[in-house]
């Protein structure tokens, strides 16, 4: 057992303890979560519950209530946090109900899907919510049996005092456990003790999602409720200028036409306001269909600025800022110029990728209701946090007066960071003084994209003269991103290291998107990586294997800058290569190989495939994963299937294109995004056991696939492909 | 507006609403039935699939005045109690990320095993292949679909 301190949390727990009796909790009450039981699983509820701190409260008959803090966004914490909390209150998971949290930022700590780190972040603070309920419930017990508090046993949600023969459950305890002090300190489990941590716990939402419940943004109805829509500029860098509205107001169902300012001069932004425009027209109706119509009425005119910019601009401004010496580097090992004119070997390469979408399957949308002195917001949001913040300042309310409450989101993959569809909601609904649910289009969702930046990265190597990599050079640009990471892996690994970056900047609005940066720079990195193996004739795992070994052995600069544990790193690569069987002939099938470290957890990955014509048939894909602790491993395996399917799919046929600032792409006729055919046939998954503390599976497996994707269709090709897309649409069709 | 009488889920609703209205809509915004749901609205994507005289058809697609005397059936219709033997594979197989597009997913695979209750793999993911899952499901839903079939057969 450890024994940590709370006294962080107290404070915050005797916060909720009041504001929970005050209603703070209604909106998300358990009621809401009775809907759809049958009668018989109704009866079963308690009758009353008693809050025993803001993540937790006990029915009176044992079940308990768990509220998952962080956003749900497809990553599966509505599952995992909770788990967490259940193993350390020593509940039985079947007696566990889960609620989403509203945003409170009272009780909660980082309220925020984002980098991969609910669970990383929220570890700590989930199992003390749980250990101090326990610690509550015992010593409830102790007073009560009148014996001492470390002489009683929980399990399963029962308290026991064996030498008295003493037992209740934790609803008998409840009511007297609410009213005990908070404890100073709490008693953390063993991990070898857990018995819900690193078990199998089905998605709590599964029966809700395959029967069609109204768990999403876009199915919520309020009485009174209209729907929105908006008209953004067509092009990045228009602006409006007049409206003609006439024709579109008359159409059924359509109750007003107007322009909205959405960000009025002096408003204060927040980060998370992305690609949010300033001003924008909104049409208000009965239903989605006659807005959707009236829409094409409505006759707007923009404001053409004297420059727009296209894709081709991109793509001169990016080789030309690569070719512009750096005005400082990003880190410097040793003399790279010197050692690579000194070369016996040398290799130059240089890789891009477009701009994408992030196209979560739902679309933006939100709820708002304003009015003088209260908004209520609800729907799909990565930062609600932030969105009050921005709602504060545009409403002119303080935050106590605004709520926001956090739907199941139909995926996230970093679009719903940029909340500005909650300020529009906000905005419209003060506006036309009703409850509203803002809808966007497919086409409004994929043409206001706040979208994964354009990239492109050169890679330079030397070899000496028995092949060891002696020179390592990289210079990353990219449109309002500047793309490196500069301490990653192969810094310390290389004598002579030189690491440089620099960024456009354009009217494109871009932002994070799935493993912000790494999602290219990963398979940049391990390709070029495969072709430095190979022009030392070195096996491409063994090669990076001895470069692991360099930085554990005699690591290059001041090891603690550099961000990774070689061990950890070299550990998945091993795995990887056991798992797959690497050094096995596996006759026409091609391999590739790629590790990478990002968000905190480390994998490597062997993909097979075959070429079909010229697009790749992925048959396998082995995995090892190292992310400490597997809270969850039925939905951590899905994780990383997903990362794979979603990093083979962008890099292999998807991209966003501009024209005079106009998207080219629209719909999904037009974006390409990964179908059922074009995935893999199988991917198996294995995680290093190792009882660290736990660190995040959102983002780190789709990365490094890319390069294992690339390396095994130059297995299978002759071809090496640096340029993503690597297979473009017409020549899959020709 | 015209009013309309269609068999949805084994009852028969009468609308008053645009002809041309999608059954997306019709079903989302008129009846509260918002299992369905939208993604695309140009029948790429599959998240609005819906039963047609048991065959699967993108609901965005289908005015409500084309529907007649057909028969439509939602995911909310396809079992009582979400025991539909695809639903219970889906729960089986954890499937879901997100879950946005899974309704679609799952009422395309029932309208394929309702023609086929014993498709071959390539027969799988040529009835799959309208329906995007974003997240990348799609390696867990080819195994439900099996493990549906596999129930099936036991059963």
């Amino acid at each position: 057992m450890t024994l940590i301190k709370t006294s962080f949390n107290r404070r915050s727990f005797l916060k909720s303890t009041t504001l929970a009796s005050g209603g703070m909790l209604l909106g998300f009450s358990w009621l809401a979560s009775c809907k759809g039981k049958t009668e018989a699983e109704l009866m079963q509820m308690p009758k009353e519950w008693f809050d025993i701190n803001g993540f937790l409260k006990i029915g009176d008959n044992g079940i308990v209530t768990i509220m998952s803090p962080n956003p749900e966004i497809g990553q599966n914490v509505k599952t995992a946090m909770p788990m967490i909390v259940a193993e350390e209150l020593d509940i039985a998971w079947k007696d566990v109900i889960v609620e989403q949290a509203p945003l409170n930022t009272d009780i909660f700590k980082r309220q925020l899907a984002g980098g991969s780190q609910s669970i990383r972040a929220g570890w700590q603070s989930l199992r003390m919510a749980g250990a101090t309920a326990r610690h509550m419930l015992i010593a409830a017990a102790a007073e009560a049996w009148q014996v001492p508090a470390k002489e009683i046993t929980t399990s399963n949600g029962v308290l026991t005092h064996e030498a008295s023969g003493k037992s209740a459950n934790y609803g008998e305890m409840a009511s007297a456990a609410s009213l005990m002090e908070i404890p100073e300190e709490v008693e953390l489990k063993d991990p070898k003790d857990f018995h819900i941590i690193s078990t199998d716990r089905k998605n709590v939402d599964g029966l809700k999602i395959v029967t069609g419940k109204p768990l999403f943004g876009l199915d919520q109805k309020e009485e009174g409720m209209l729907t929105a829509m908006i008209i953004h500029p067509p092009a990045f860098g228009y602006t409006f200028k007049s409206l003609d509205a006439e024709s579109a107001k008359a159409m059924p169902g359509i109750k007003d036409v107007f322009p909205i300012d959405v960000y009025p001069e002096g408003v204060e932004k927040q980060w998370s306001d992305g690609g949010g425009i300033a001003k924008l027209v909104a049409v208000v109706g009965e239903s989605t269909w006659q807005c959707m119509q009236a829409k094409k009425e409505v006759k707007v005119t923009w404001e053409k600025p004297d420059k727009l910019e296209s894709t081709a601009t991109y793509e001169e401004a990016l080789t030309e800022l690569l070719d512009t010496p750096a005005k400082a580097p990003a880190r410097k090992d040793g003399d790279f110029e010197k050692a690579f004119k000194g070369a016996a070997k040398v290799i130059e390469r240089t890789y891009s990728a477009p701009f994408l979408s992030h196209n979560t399957m739902e679309p933006m949308n939100f709820f708002a209701d304003v009015t003088a002195d209260k908004a209520i917001l609800k729907g799909p949001i990565q930062t609600p946090e932030f969105l009050e913040k921005t709602l504060a300042s545009v409403l002119n309310m303080p935050v106590e007066n605004i709520d926001i409450m956090m739907t199941r989101m139909g995926g996230g993959f970093g679009r719903r960071l940029y909340g500005h569809f909650g300020v529009e909601a906000a905005v419209i609904s003060k506006k036309v003084q009703a409850p509203i649910k803002l809808v966007y289009t497919r086409e409004d969702d994929m043409t206001q994209g706040t979208y994964r930046p354009a990239y492109k990265v050169r890679f330079k190597a030397g070899l000496d003269n028995d092949n060891n990599l002696i020179a390592w050079y990289v210079k990353g640009v990219g449109t309002n991103d500047d793309l490196i990471f500069e301490n990653r892996f192969p810094a310390g690994a290389v004598p002579n290291y030189l690491a440089e970056k620099d960024m456009l900047q354009t009217q494109i609005t871009t932002g994070a998107w799935r493993a912000p940066r790494s999602n290219f720079i990963a398979g940049a990195e391990q390709a070029f990586m495969d072709e430095v193996a190979e022009m030392a004739g070195k096996d491409p795992i063994d090669f990076r294997l001895e470069l692991f070994e360099k930085a554990i052995t005699a690591p290059v600069g001041d090891p603690k800058t550099n961000d990774y544990d070689p061990e950890r790193y070299a550990g998945v690569l091993k795995l990887v290569k056991e798992k797959s069987n690497w050094n096995q002939n596996n006759g026409d099938k091609a391999r590739g190989v790629s590790a990478y470290y990002c968000h905190n957890s480390y994998v490597a990955q062997v993909l097979e495939l075959t070429m079909d014509r010229n697009k790749p048939k992925v048959d396998k894909v082995w995995c090892a994963v190292d992310c400490g602790i597997v809270i969850n491993p039925i939905s951590a395996r899905n994780q990383i299937e997903g990362g794979i399917i979603d990093g083979i799919g962008h890099a292999t046929y998807s991209q966003m294109t501009f024209k005079d600032g106009a998207p080219q792409q629209e719909n999904f006729d037009s974006y390409h995004l990964i179908r059922n055919q074009e995935a893999p046939k199988e991917i198996e998954t294995f995680f290093v056991d190792n009882g660290i503390d736990p660190t995040g599976l959102g983002e780190p497996s789709l990365p490094p696939i890319i390069g294992a994707l690339a390396n095994a269709m130059y297995k299978a090709t002759g071809k090496r492909f640096y340029n993503q897309p690597f297979i473009l649409e017409k020549e899959v069709v020709g | 507006m015209a009013n309309f009488s269609i068999k949805i889920n084994g009852k028969t609703q009468e609308l008053e609403v645009d002809g041309s209205t999608p059954m997306l809509w019709v079903l989302r915004d008129h009846l509260n039935l918002v299992g369905t749901k939208y993604g695309c609205g140009i029948a790429q994507c599959g998240a609005c699939t819906i039963h047609l005289d048991g065959n699967a058809v993108r609901s965005c697609q289908l005015p409500v005045s084309a529907v007649g005397e057909k028969e439509i059936t939602t995911i909310e219709g396809l079992s009582e109690n979400g025991d539909h033997p695809v639903q219970k594979a889906w729960l089986e197989e954890d499937v879901y990320q997100c879950g946005y597009c899974q309704a679609g997913q799952i009422m395309s695979a029932s309208a394929l095993l309702n023609r086929n209750p014993n498709p071959s793999d390539s027969e799988i993911e040529d009835a799959m292949n309208g329906n995007i899952c974003r997240c990348g499901t799609y390696t867990r839903i080819k195994k439900a679909i099996k493990t549906a079939v596999a129930s099936d057969n036991a059963s």
